[in-house]
Parts: structure tokens; sequence; C-alpha cells
């Protein structure tokens, strides 16, 4: 990897940092938050990460999501351009309090633990490969959205509960909206994964069956939690305790799963 | 020129005394006609709240005291009314009247109707001709640092009555109140005052119930809402969001094992009680079922009670503020002294 296009992400790093320092700060000192700043950083850690993957996507003439470097920065992508478009929609203004930790994270892990990032050569193009992997990475990207909702619904439970509102309560947003938006994004996540697991069949290559079996356990979690939510057989509380664990796992068991399995690239 | 404020507040009389000096809204304008005929009264401004009687007062007069002022003003006023006065001379006016204009001076710290208060009290002195360059000055520059005060500090955050803070929480709940299916539970003054509260942030559906078909009706009427009778309130729980409770009945009328069966039935959307009542119309345990939140008297008062602490809290930094600008009025104002002669009344108000 150049060093050029790595800076690109650093950056996109430091300002993810800095929308949650802010937030962190503002929040500390109960002054005024102002959700603006955080929504700027966020926007130019945006702006950062997608010139990151245009140059790289340029220079190996595919989809950039050939190793683990690129996948991390592709779901920060995903993730971050959902909330763009999320958080103006339901005006989950605070909701970048919570995006910007979870895009800090995921680049940090990039940069420090998949040091890999190297661009190859241009390759042959697979469209349906492209296609599973981009929209798997979107769907994580909603995911994890998913989870950064269920955090704040429980924040605002947990709150609401112990009858002690901080000041932090009344700048999050309504706790039946952040139900909506928990669940509408589950949806979201779900239809794309499930898009991204059935052209998985059609690439046309060998099946490496533990991705397989993974990616359907995934889709199965996920897929529950839904059909629990649908029938009303859950409370919202359980639906968003349920999307944080089920992010966890599937963040958790990415590596493991990349490690046995038996094809060493996306 | 020297600049005074005499009156009366609630730091310095019980309301008793207090109402003896309140000048009504409808006697105001005489009441600065007569203020400006006073000997050695240059300018002047009356404001009269519930909570106090204050008189600005520009005059050339250096040992200007309440008791003549008030005996002109007043006619004869006993030798203990004067004990509830206060007298306040140059800066110390400026640093009260921006205290004011902030909300600081306040029976509830923080409240903002002082504020339109201040103003209404200069715009009709301005009106009555009764204010100078020196007033004109002061009162603008009260409303810029009372702004100031409200916009860097956390001196207005939150709520300080039981009754706003519940339709606080019930925004935080629900977002928009105008969807929400609020039932008022007990047709009381409490109920009422409740129902009024939901209504002014938007609540449209209410739904009264009572013991006495009769008063709910009537309540429901006053509303805008719909009364249901006693015996059918249960029959509403499916589809309710919110639940004011405050009925005199004698034990929890909202228990656990009559509310689970029916949440069982509800979609997925939150419900929130809150308990008015004493002794309490809602069962302890009610809390503890997920997606119910229930609030009682005591609960709200602790809300309110820790704002109004965490306001107290903020007068340090309030008064850090104003006191920036008292310097800046004084500047001013030893600016204005040195010139020979100072064009009182040649400014126009501002309003």
């Amino acid at each position: 990897m150049s060093s050029f296009d790595r800076f690109w992400v650093e950056l996109a790093l430091i300002c993810y940092v800095l929308g949650f320092g802010y937030s962190v700060y503002s929040l500390a000192a109960k002054r005024f938050l102002t959700p603006r700043i955080t929504f700027l950083a966020i926007c130019a850690g945006f702006l950062c990460t997608t010139i990151f993957l245009f140059d790289r996507g340029h220079a190996i003439g595919r989809c950039p999501i050939t190793n683990r470097f690129e996948v991390l920065v592709f779901m920060t992508w995903s993730m971050v351009l959902i909330y763009l478009v999320i958080g103006s929609t339901y005006r989950l203004s605070l909701m970048g309090a919570f995006t910007a930790p979870v895009a800090s994270a995921l680049l940090l892990l990039a940069v420090t633990l998949s040091p890999d990032g190297s661009a190859t050569q241009k390759i042959r193009v697979n469209p349906w490969l492209e296609a599973h992997t981009s929209f798997s990475m979107v769907a994580c990207g909603a995911f994890a959205l998913a989870c950064v909702a269920g955090v704040m619904y429980l924040v605002q439970e947990q709150q609401l509960k112990t009858r002690q509102p901080g000041s932090i309560f009344y700048r999050l947003p309504p706790i039946t909206a952040l139900s909506v938006a928990n669940s509408r994004l589950l949806w979201l996540g779900f239809i794309l994964f499930t898009v991204g697991l059935a052209t998985g069949f059609l690439i046309g290559q060998r099946i490496d069956w533990v991705q397989a079996v993974w990616s359907i356990a995934v889709w199965c979690v996920y897929g529950g939690i839904l059909i629990a939510r649908v029938r009303h057989a859950m409370a919202a509380k359980w639906v968003a305790t349920l999307s944080i664990l089920a992010f966890s796992l599937l963040l958790s068991t990415f590596w493991g799963i990349r490690f046995i399995s038996d094809r060493p690239s996306l | 020129m020297n600049i005074y404020c005499f009156g009366i507040s609630h730091h310095t009389a019980n309301i008793e005394v207090r109402e003896r000096f309140a000048i009504p809204d409808s006697a105001l304008a005489d009441s600065l006609t007569r203020l400006a005929k006073i000997r050695n009264v240059d300018e002047g401004v009356l404001l009269s709240t519930c909570n106090r009687t204050e008189f600005y007062i520009v005059s050339p007069d250096a040992q200007l005291t309440v008791e003549p002022l008030f005996h002109d003003f007043y006619g004869l006023l006993e030798i203990t009314e004067f004990e509830h006065l206060f007298r306040l001379a140059a800066v110390p006016t400026v640093r009260h009247l921006f205290r004011v204009a902030s909300g600081l001076e306040s029976m509830v710290i923080g409240e903002t109707e002082i504020f339109g208060q201040v103003k209404r009290a200069y715009e009709a002195a301005a009106k009555s001709g009764t204010t100078g360059r020196i007033l004109n000055r002061l009162f603008q520059k009260a409303f810029q640092v009372g702004k100031h005060v409200r916009s860097s500090t956390g001196i207005t955050r939150g709520r300080v009555s039981v009754g706003s803070v519940a339709v606080d929480l019930a925004e935080q709940i629900f977002g928009n109140l105008a969807g929400c299916k609020i039932m008022i539970l007990g047709a009381g003054e409490t109920s009422e005052r409740t129902a009024k509260s939901f209504q002014s942030r938007g609540a449209k559906q209410l739904f009264v119930s009572n013991r006495s078909y009769e008063r709910a009706a009537a309540l429901a009427e006053t509303m805008g809402g719909r009364a249901i009778r006693y015996d059918d309130w249960e029959k509403e729980f499916r589809d309710l969001d919110i639940l004011v409770s405050s009925t005199a009945a004698p034990h929890a009328i909202v228990t656990r094992a009559k509310l689970e069966p029916i949440l069982r039935t509800r979609r997925d959307r939150p419900l929130f009680i809150i308990d008015l009542a004493m002794p309490r119309d809602v069962e302890p345990a009610v809390h503890d079922l997920d997606g119910v939140f229930v609030y009682d008297l005591d609960s709200l008062q602790t809300i309110a009670d820790r704002t109004l602490e965490a306001r107290r809290k903020e007068l340090d930094s309030c008064d850090g503020l104003i006191e920036k600008h008292v310097r800046d009025f004084q500047m001013w104002l030893n600016r204005a002294a040195e010139m020979t002669v100072l064009p009182v009344a040649t400014e126009r108000p501002r309003t």
C-alpha cells in the first residue's frame, strides 16, 4: 500500500476521533451540544474514506474489498453512508456521537491490526463476486448502525427506568424513534445481506462451506430477530440488545472464520 | 447623574406586604406620569410583577433615599413597611437589573417570564416619555445581558415544575405528542392542569375517566377530549400511550397483574404512566414491566429539584458574564459623566 492512500484512512480516523472527542467533551462539560461539529467531522472522515476507496478501486480495477484492511475501510464507509442518510431522515442528531466511536474503532483496527493493505495489481473482475462482497459489506454497515441505534435505545431506556435522566437524556432522540430506526436498519441490513448471500452462490467458484455456513448463521440470527420483532414476541429493549449482540458476534467471528476458511481473499 | 433602584421583592417581603406596593398594568401609565412629577426624578421605569415592585430612577440628587420618594408616590406609609424596602445606588443598581433580566433574582431561578416583564415595563416607560439616555442605555444593555446569559449558560435548562417535567419526559419517549393517546384518570384540579400541559405541547387525543361521569364529561368538554365511563377505562388500555392518574382511590388501581395480560396484546409501543395520586394509584411493580415507565409525584419532584440545583450551580458563571457587562456599562457611564452636559432624553428609545 502506498503511504499516500494510507494517509486518507489515517486522516479519516483523526476526523472520527475528533468528532467523538467533541461529543464526549460536550456531554461531560454539560454544554449545549452542537451536533453540527460532530456531523462535519463525520462528513470529513467520510470524504477521506471515499477518496481512499476511489483511488484503491481505480488502482486495482475492482471494488476495493480484497483484504482485511480494505474490508474494514469499506465497512466503515458503508456505515457512515447509511448514517448520513438515516441521520437526517430521522433527525437522530446525536447518532453522530455514537457513530463516530464505532467508525473510529473500525478504522483503528484497520490501521493497527491489518497492515497487509497493499494495493495489488489489476485483477480479473467477477461481477457476481463484486456484487456479493459489496452488498454484504453495505449490509454490515447497516447492522453496525442498527447496533448504534440499539446502544442509544438502551441508554434512554436505562435513564427512564432509573428515573434519573442525566444531561444526555434530553439530547438523545425519543425512545420510540430509536426503536423504529433500529428496526428499519435491521431490515435494511437483512435485505442487503440476503442479496449478498444469494449472489455469493452465483460467483461460479468452488463454495467455501465454512464461510457459507457462517454467513447463513448470521442471516438466521438477524432473520430470527426480525421475526420476533414482526410478531411482537419481543420487547423493543430485547431487540436493541440482540442487535448489539448480533453485530458483536458478526465482528468477532469475522476473522476467526477468515482464518479457518480455505479462501484467502474475499 | 445618579442611578438608583428602590423597591421590594420576594427576598425582602412576603406576599401580603408586596401586594400593597404592586402596580397593576392598568395603572402603570398613570403611575409613570406621577413618578415623572416627583422632584429630582429625571428618568424612571417601574417594574411590577408578582414577586417584585422596583423603581429604576435617574436623579441629580446624590443622596436620594427611598422614604421621601415612596411617600410622594404612594402617600403615607407605615414605618414597618419601610423595613421591607431596599435601596441600591450606582453600580449595584446596574448589576441588579442585569440579574433580574437574566432570571437570577427570580423565585424560580432561570425562569424566562421576567425577561418579557422587564421589556414591557421599559416599553411602557419609553411610551410615557419617562426614560432618557441613561435608562434607555441601561435597559437595552439589560436585554442584551439577559439573552447572553440564557444562551451561554445552563440557567434556563430543564423544567422545574412537576407538570412540565412529566410532559418533557413524554416527549422524550414519544417525540411528537400529537399522535399520542392520553388518558386522564380522575377529574380533579391536578388532572386538569396536567392535561392542559399536554395540550400546550400538541396533544390532541385526550380521554377523561372519573368515578363521577358528569365531572369526566365536564373536563373532557373543556379540554376538547372524550369522556369514558369509569368501568370502561381499562378497555382503552390497549391503545393507550400515556396515562395520567390522580384519583382519590385508597389503594392501587393499576396493578402488575391487571396490566401484564393487556401489554401482551399491545403493539410494542411504550406506555408512560404519570401517577399524581396520593396514595399512589399505580403499583410500584408496574415500573418493572418492559416498555412501561411509571413516574410518581416523588420521582417527578426529584427531577425538578435536580434541575433547580443544576441551575443554582450555574449562578457563578452567570455572575461572571454579568460582571463583564457591568464593567462595560460603568465605563460608558463614566464617559457620559465626563461630558459637560448630558443630553438627557435626546436618544429615541429602541424597543
